[in-house]
């Protein structure tokens, strides 16, 4: 672990915030988004908003990959697993997002449906090998990080030709999704100096795919990894290119990220995947070549092809903040369910369950700076 | 004609396992009662083969808890679910400032379990309860059918007798007080998880299990009147516990990261699985709160005992009427330790 304690560092870490401070001008205001749920995560678990002067905003982006699947896709699981031959593989994180109505997939587990927790991509494989008079279907999700262990699934399903196991396809690209916000966002509502970029997802797909909206947008990005050291220099280093005018893309997690990313991983990507027309995000509504499906050559593992069900479009709860959250635009402490009828135990939206969630980071890690915060004012 | 022959043959506790007869009164309970409980045991009141047991109690508190066990898999590094038993059972005892006394033990055994795990959980229980001195004086056995239970489910009771003037309880927090912490955190449960089916990966950690009781006496000893309260923290781990602790008292805590134990072993799996090692399971650490005018004897106390030798001052309570237990990161900033909600999950990316 001595590694990881290197960017855990507290007197380190004392050290950048003196030099954010002392490169932050007093009369602006700096607003950086991160981008993932994993640095997030970080900045609330370990405090970093604590080591920052006021004048600096982090605004929590949408790269939860359970926060933004729309509920519709919880019920077409559901759909999924309550048919009497299917097996529903899923990963822990997906059990208790909402569907419509109160419905999930632990609600469904627990009134019969098959629905099985799975560590990794290869264990519901194995399980299709194990049990060949089931359908097993594994929800597949995430972004980048997240596609190629699925893609490592179809191969091996493909190798051993197994004719019972399928996925039920969700993976969503990142690009994409930060452009839209970029297109989307009033500079009102939503100030954005720049972002801090993904960490895993950079080290599948590299720095360059953030180069044509960095500059087209004149907004910088650095990508960093997800210990809070990285996350504070990002913050600085987007700082001096605010300062100094600049709108570019940088790396700060060159320990594991290459401009160009993992190219085996891509090909296979390549291979395996076609992008959708569309693909609808919770809180940012469709957006265009954003989502993944399997190619023509990989049909028989679709599980949607396989099992055709009814496309669903489910109403999220009215009073769930959830889309303006993950846009940018509001606080999860704006929302008036947070802490009340919303709390990890009773999720009312798909941010209060993921750890990686805004909701949910704010309500483990951070609740009580909302009350320092009432008491002050 | 002795007993042996009254009760027809021996166990084969070599290939043997347990079935319905087993549970169902007759003389294979009886044998199997005999066979691998009562030698494990070994005591003058199961001797007496009675359905209860008799003994003195002296002046003084009482003080009684209850507790089952449903630990998968049953053996793990460092222990097995019949020295958790009796271990915890213990613990709950000794953490009102108690001496335990007497146990009992209750099983619900799996159609098809094997003798011989039977009989390994039965010595490893027998021999906890004699170290700790607090024999296990009666019991019972039942036998449900195949996929009914998980190999063993133990049910103990445990009584234990404290000073009159000893009233240790969660409540009695007060803002200054010190949190003190008896040793490393998250052991035990990493140790467990290490052989979960799915999850298995090579650690040397073993489990913490231990029973406190006689690093108890040595607190109490050094400052009985300035300890408020004392609490293990098993299931939800040192964040749990905490909370508790505030949510009972009406007060709030904060603790320092950097003054937590935590073994780099520990810390590694934690970092692996996406768990938070305040939130894993204890099996053989307190959590004691102490008037701060006392913390250096009780700890000195804690440190010369070798289930204390890590003890470490961890936090202060403080005043809070949202009863919020804080943590300064080792990072530089604060946050808020949580009692976990639903199962801990391993994140998706
Ligand atoms: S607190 Fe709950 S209801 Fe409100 S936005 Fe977050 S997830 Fe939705």
């Amino acid at each position: 672990m001595k590694h990881l304690d290197e960017y855990r560092d507290g007197a380190l870490a004392r050290g950048v915030a003196r030099r954010i401070a002392k490169e932050a001008q007093d009369r602006r205001v700096y607003s950086f988004m991160e981008f993932c749920g994993g640095h997030t995560h970080a900045i609330s678990r370990y405090g970093i908003e604590d080591l920052l002067p006021p004048n600096i905003r982090l605004i929590h982006g949408p790269g939860c990959p359970v926060c933004v699947l729309p509920s519709g896709r919880i019920d077409e699981a559901i759909e999924l697993g309550k048919r009497d031959n299917v097996t529903l593989c899923v990963y822990g994180d997906l059990m208790r997002v909402p569907g419509s109505n109160g419905a999930s997939l632990a609600r469904a587990k627990a009134n019969g449906a098959d629905v099985r927790m799975v560590y990794s991509t290869l264990d519901a494989v194995k399980i299709a090998e194990n049990d060949p008079r089931r359908q097993i279907v594994f929800f597949a999700i995430g972004f980048e990080t997240t596609t190629p262990p699925t893609a490592m699934a179809i191969r091996l399903a493909q190798r051993k030709k197994l004719e019972n196991f399928s996925i039920f396809c969700n993976h969503v690209l990142t690009p994409p999704a930060m452009r839209k916000i970029l297109e989307t966002s009033d500079s009102q509502a939503l100030p954005l100096d720049g972002f801090i970029g993904p960490a895993h997802v950079s080290t599948i797909i590299g720095t360059a795919p953030y180069r044509a909206f960095a500059r087209e947008f004149q907004k910088p990005v650095v990508v960093a990894g997800f210990e809070p050291l990285d996350v504070l220099q990002a913050i600085l280093m987007l700082i001096l290119q605010v300062n100094g005018g600049h709108a570019e893309v940088e790396n700060e997690y060159i320990r594991a990220v290459t401009e160009d990313g993992n190219r085996i991983a891509l090909a296979e990507i390549a291979d395996i995947f076609e992008l959708r027309e569309s693909f609808e995000w919770r809180g940012l509504g469709e957006i265009p070549a954003s989502g993944l499906r399997l190619r023509e050559g990989y049909w028989e593992f679709d599980a949607e092809r396989r099992f055709p069900v009814d496309k669903r479009f489910a109403r999220d709860n009215p009073a769930c903040e959830c889309g303006a959250i993950l846009r940018g635009v509001k606080h999860p402490r704006d929302c008036k369910l947070f802490g009340g009828a919303c709390t990890p135990e009773t999720p009312m939206g798909a941010c209060m369950v993921s750890s990686e969630g805004s909701c949910a980071a704010y309500w483990s890690y951070g609740r009580f700076r909302a009350f320092e915060r009432k008491a002050a004012e | 004609m002795n007993k042996i022959d009254l009760l027809g043959r021996k166990l084969d506790l070599r290939h043997g396992c347990v079935d319905l007869s087993h549970g169902s009164g007759g003389r294979a309970m009886t044998r199997l009662i005999a066979d691998i409980f009562h030698a494990a045991f070994d005591n003058d009141w199961l001797r007496a083969g009675n359905d209860q047991s008799a003994f003195d109690v002296s002046a003084g508190r009482m003080v009684m808890t209850t507790d089952s066990y449903v630990v998968s898999p049953l053996f793990f590094p460092g222990g097995d679910i019949g020295l958790l038993a009796v271990n915890g059972t213990i613990n709950d005892i000794a953490m009102a400032g108690a001496r335990p006394l007497y146990m009992s033990a209750s099983f619900i055994i799996e159609e098809g379990f094997p003798f011989v795990d039977l009989q390994r959980i039965a010595r490893s229980m027998g021999a906890a309860s004699r170290a700790a001195n607090t024999p296990i004086i009666t019991g019972d056995t039942k036998v449900v059918e195949r996929g009914k239970a998980d190999g063993v489910f133990i049910s103990t009771a445990c009584v234990g007798a404290a000073p009159k003037d000893v009233e240790l309880s969660a409540d009695r927090a007060r803002p200054g007080d010190v949190i003190l912490l008896s040793g490393s955190i998250g052991d035990h449960g990493v140790a467990v998880m290490s052989k979960r089916e799915n999850l298995s990966f090579e650690t040397d950690i073993l489990s913490d299990t231990a029973a406190l009781q006689d690093l108890v006496a040595a607190m109490m000893a050094a400052g009985h009147a300035s300890i408020r309260a004392m609490r293990d923290p098993t299931r939800g781990g040192l964040a749990a516990t905490l909370n508790e602790i505030a949510y009972q008292s009406r007060v709030g805590a904060r603790i320092d990261e950097a003054a937590l134990p935590i073994k780099p072993q520990v810390a590694a799996a934690c970092e692996l699985l996406g768990l938070d090692p305040l939130n894993v399971a204890n099996e053989g650490k307190l959590v004691a709160i102490v008037s701060p005018e006392a913390t250096e004897g009780v700890l000195n106390a804690m440190r010369a005992h070798p289930l204390g030798a890590d003890a470490a001052r961890i936090g202060e309570i403080i005043d809070d009427d949202h009863c919020f237990v804080q943590m300064t990161t080792a990072f530089g900033g604060l946050r808020i330790v949580d009692w976990l909600s639903g199962e801990q999950l391993p994140r998706i990316c």
